[in-house]
């Protein structure tokens, strides 16, 4: 179908396409819908505005905001760096410590300070748990976007033991405030590590579980094959990151080609999609590409746990954290993209200004783009598939 | 051929995959619920886990470090010199208390769990405790005052306070005026501490 | 009537209208011990407990669920059309009710023991379209909308592979009248249709395999006909919010639920009275007798209906295309090809 030309921000539908039908014209006229802040799968408060022609989508407007909750504001009235912290955990709320490690390690690399081997490790340990736990809240949603509720009980379960490692490790469920500038606020506490090795082979079988139910039933593949189709160019251009970014085949993720920390020591391979049961790029790509980075995942933190070596993690934390004036963007690999900090210090212990590069905004932005000529049932799907946390897209 | 192909083999994944499906719910029919039926049994929580904060008063020495790492400002804390006569005590880890706390209010439904305030505090009489179950109707039950200074109290300290520092002000104003000033005595300095 | 020639009463409207509330009375339980199972069947499936505070292990919730929509608030929002709104939900069950007069629940009662029984459950059942287009459109919500076209796209298409299955059966046993139906697999699971009927064993292993396909694809598109998982694109939650019950609440969304209920146990008790014998024991002669068939019947739908909850549990969802697709290019050829072959095998 023909691309609709840029649209006006006070559009109103065009009643000029005609059909005819044994020679009498019939007026059709594209219908305005509106997706609200309160719809059971829009992952949150998320208003798409989309205009539709029967039941085939026009154009899909997303309108954002409604979580809006003046992170970058707060951030500079901060009296110290440290304070940021538990700010920048509640942007994405659920990949809460690939945040705090994002942020701490902006003011790391402005303050040239050098972290222990073991602080190192344990970043990365937590960071894996939490990609995992991130990614099992995206597929369960996403299969109750299907219409599959089974499965999102199932991920919820597996979440609940890595929930309680990290209750176990700083005492928080879901806002940790565990990794600090320099270093992380506790010691992994005894019993750990012994807990971390049970929980990876405890869910490796469960990973083979869900895809059974789940990713290789045949009507889910009807419904995510081919739909949603973010072309390599397009989404190299739109500046998606993570598996949005994967799943239309590119081979890019920073924990490999941008490195920051110790993700050099271990052995994993990036998962790309590469059109398996569809066309390179679509809504099941991004789902495979998701399972397969949880078990690239859990490969790693078994490396990790067995070459973990001891350490004190709290000595490099610096006793007043007053970088120098400058400023520096570091970008770290989140379950959902790339995540940026810029940061512009002017040499006194709080931030001058502190600007979040939230990935789940970015891919948002490709929307209207990959659900054009979509049917209403396949939005709620390409909507599923970005990932969206709205915390990080309204910040 | 190729679509008859295609059609039949879309048939019989259909049905294999549905099949495999339907054989791992019935197997989850009998495997028994994960379910922990609060109220009746309560999780027990992990030694570090972050919940209600609980204040010491006896330990605190009135240094204002949780109030000023508190990231939401939740922590309200007034403090009253004390004059060398009065002897307010040593607190459990060995600090000199030189200061009254008539006011140490934590408004815990600003409060974001952070657990911020504790790393810094000298004596550690600030703690987060497990106890996540205080809710209440009224939101201001929900600011704890934590002080135990009865108001008689306050209002001794206070006026104590009060002329001593006048009396400090004349000294220091007749050291000012004579021939010879004396070097004013310096008040001890609270040790600055770094989040442990 | 004959449960009336039974007990000894006459034929006077007093009677006909107690003989015609039964099938209500046994909806009403039906659903009160359905909501239940499928409570408690989806939370042990997905690992968990479902309500245990009201009454023993949940038993009290479906009253608890009644009770509350009893009281809720009846509204009807501004720019509805209110007749129509109003008329809806009474449609709907209306239709599926009158199925219900033609069910065969035990060898002494049926409700009318008319001729025609299937083709009339058929034609009153298709009632239940008109009362879902009703809702979605009397809603005046563009979502309901969606939902009730989509719907009535459905139930229609679906009805083509449920009419060849049922003429299947009926090829086989002969009559349109499902307590002849039921009679002529009396005698022993060997006798059901769809193992073949009683028919001599070499045309029986040669229809076997229709007839097990028939039934599957029957209860398949059963399943679409009461717009659940994975055909439950009109009702879907997670698109449409609630499809075309969405503006209803109270009483009226108490209806609908009630009629999806039933329409769950109309599908299953029509492809039980002709494909699994109906109301007669598998046992043959043992276990039979009035009650005992009533028995069998009910164990037996509740039984379809189980495997209804379980599946709409383990499935995602079809798209209205795909669901167009199955109906219409696999269903149906199918069933062309199972009559054809069953004609054949009948003949020789």
């Amino acid at each position: 179908m023909d691309q609709p030309k840029a649209l006006p921000t006070n559009y109103v539908t065009q009643p000029d396409k005609i059909a005819t039908s044994k020679g009498k014209t019939v007026r059709t006229e594209e219908m305005i819908i509106n997706m609200g802040p309160q719809h059971p799968s829009t992952h949150g408060v998320l208003r798409l505005e989309i205009i539709v022609d029967g039941e085939i989508i026009v154009d899909a407007i997303p309108h954002i905001g409604y979580l809006h909750r003046c992170f970058e504001k707060h951030a500079e009235h901060m009296t110290n760096y440290q304070q940021v912290i538990p700010y920048a955990d509640r942007m994405d709320y659920v990949a809460s410590m690939n945040n705090d490690w994002a942020f701490a390690l902006a003011i790391e690399r402005m303050m040239k300070i050098e972290v222990p081997e073991r602080v190192e490790y344990i970043r990365v340990i937590m960071a894996e748990l939490q990609r995992i736990a991130s990614h099992l809240v995206a597929l369960g949603t996403y299969g109750i976007d299907a219409g599959a509720f089974t499965p999102f009980l199932y991920c919820f379960r597996d979440r609940e033991e890595i929930l309680d490692l990290f209750e176990m490790t700083c005492g928080a469920r879901l806002l940790y405030n565990y990794i600090w500038v320099g270093g992380v606020s506790h010691d992994l506490p005894q019993g750990f590590i012994e807990q971390a090795k049970e929980f990876c082979t405890y869910f490796k079988p469960k990973i083979k579980e869900f895809n059974d139910l789940l990713t290789y039933n045949e009507i889910f593949i009807k419904r995510t094959a081919h739909v949603g189709v973010l072309p390599r160019d397009v989404a190299i251009n739109y500046a998606c990151s993570g598996p949005m970014l994967r799943g239309s085949g590119v081979h890019w993720d920073l924990r490999r080609d941008d490195p920051y920390s110790v993700y050099h020591k271990f052995e994993w391979e990036v998962q790309t999609g590469k059109g398996e049961v569809g066309t390179v790029g679509d809504c099941w790509d991004r789902h495979i590409v998701r399972v397969r980075e949880m078990e690239q995942s859990v490969k790693i933190i078994e490396q990790a746990l067995a070459s973990i070596p001891e350490g004190n993690v709290q000595s490099a934390i610096p006793k007043r954290i007053r970088p120098e004036p400058g400023d520096i963007y570091v970008r770290t690999e989140t379950p959902r993209g790339e995540l940026g900090f810029y940061v512009i210090s002017d040499g006194s212990g709080s931030p001058y200004r502190v600007k979040a590069r939230g990935p789940a905004f970015v891919n948002l932005s490709v929307l209207p783009e990959i659900s054009r000529g979509a049917m209403i049932a396949d939005l709620t799907l390409i909507v599923g598939s970005v990932d969206i946390v709205l915390g990080e897209v309204d910040r | 051929m190729d679509p008859v192909r295609t059609y039949f083999r879309n048939i019989w994944l259909a049905l294999s995959s549905i099949a495999i499906g339907m054989r791992i719910t019935m197997k989850h029919l009998f495997v028994p619920s994960v379910t922990v039926q609060y109220p009746d049994v309560k999780l027990k929580l992990p030694e570090r886990a972050r919940n209600r904060l609980y204040v010491n008063i006896d330990d605190c020495i009135g240094c204002d470090q949780c109030s000023m790492a508190c990231p939401v400002d939740c922590i309200t804390i007034e403090t009253i010199k004390s004059t060398p006569d009065q002897d307010l005590g040593v607190t459990s880890t060995g600090h000199k208390k030189r200061l009254h706390v008539p006011k140490f209010d934590i408004d815990i439904a600003k409060c974001c769990y952070c657990g911020l305030c504790v790393y810094p505090c000298p004596t550690e009489c600030i703690v987060m405790t497990d106890v996540y179950e205080f809710s209440e109707f009224d939101r201001n039950n929900l600011i704890y005052n934590f002080s135990v200074m009865t108001p008689a109290e306050v209002e001794t300290a206070r006026v104590k306070a009060k002329k001593a520092e006048e009396e400090a002000a004349a000294k220091k104003a007749a050291a000012a005026a004579a021939p010879k000033p004396a070097p004013p005595a310096s008040p001890p300095p609270v040790p600055p501490t770094e989040p442990t | 009537m004959e449960l009336l020639q039974h007990i000894g009463l006459e034929q006077n409207l007093l009677t006909i209208v107690l003989v015609s509330a039964l099938p209500l009375v046994f909806i009403l339980l039906y659903a009160l011990v359905t909501l239940y199972l499928e409570m408690k069947v989806s939370a042990h499936i997905q690992d968990r407990l479902a309500y245990m505070r009201t009454g023993w292990h949940g038993v009290l919730q479906p009253f608890a669920d009644i009770l509350k929509l009893l009281q809720k608030e009846d509204t009807v929002p501004a720019a509805a059309d209110r007749f129509l709104f109003k008329l809806a939900p009474f449609v709907v069950f209306a239709g599926t009710y009158a199925g219900f007069a033609a069910i065969p629940f035990s060898s002494a009662y049926i409700g009318s023991n008319i001729n025609l029984g299937v083709f009339f459950i058929i034609a009153a059942s298709s009632l239940v379209v008109i009362g879902i287009l009703m809702g979605g459109w009397a809603s005046n919500n563009k979502w309901s909308i969606f939902g009730a076209i989509r719907s009535a796209a459905q139930m229609v298409s679906y009805e083509i592979p449920t009419a060849l299955a049922i003429l299947i059966a009926v090829m086989i046993t002969g009559s349109l009248n499902l307590q002849e139906v039921t009679q002529y697999q009396s005698g022993g699971i060997q006798n059901w249709v769809v193992f073949g009927g009683s028919l001599p064993l070499t045309q029986k292993l040669l229809i076997l395999p229709f007839t097990l396909l028939t039934f599957f694809i029957l209860f398949i598109a059963s399943i679409a006909e009461v717009n659940r998982t994975p055909f439950d694109l009109p009702e879907a939650e997670s698109e449409l919010v609630q499809g075309f019950n969405t503006e209803y609440s109270g009483m009226r969304f108490a209806m609908f639920y009630l009629a999806e209920y039933a329409n769950m146990f109309l599908v299953s008790a029509v492809a039980v009275s002709l494909f699994l014998g109906g109301w007669s024991s598998p046992f043959g002669e043992a276990l039979s007798g009035p009650l005992w068939d009533l028995f069998w019947f009910v164990a037996k739908g509740m039984f379809l209906v189980f495997v209804q909850i379980w599946i709409r549990w383990t499935l995602p969802r079809l798209r209205v295309d795909q669901l167009m697709y199955t109906s219409w290019k696999v269903l149906t050829p199918f069933l062309f090809l199972c009559v054809f072959a069953v004609g054949l095998i009948l003949v020789l």
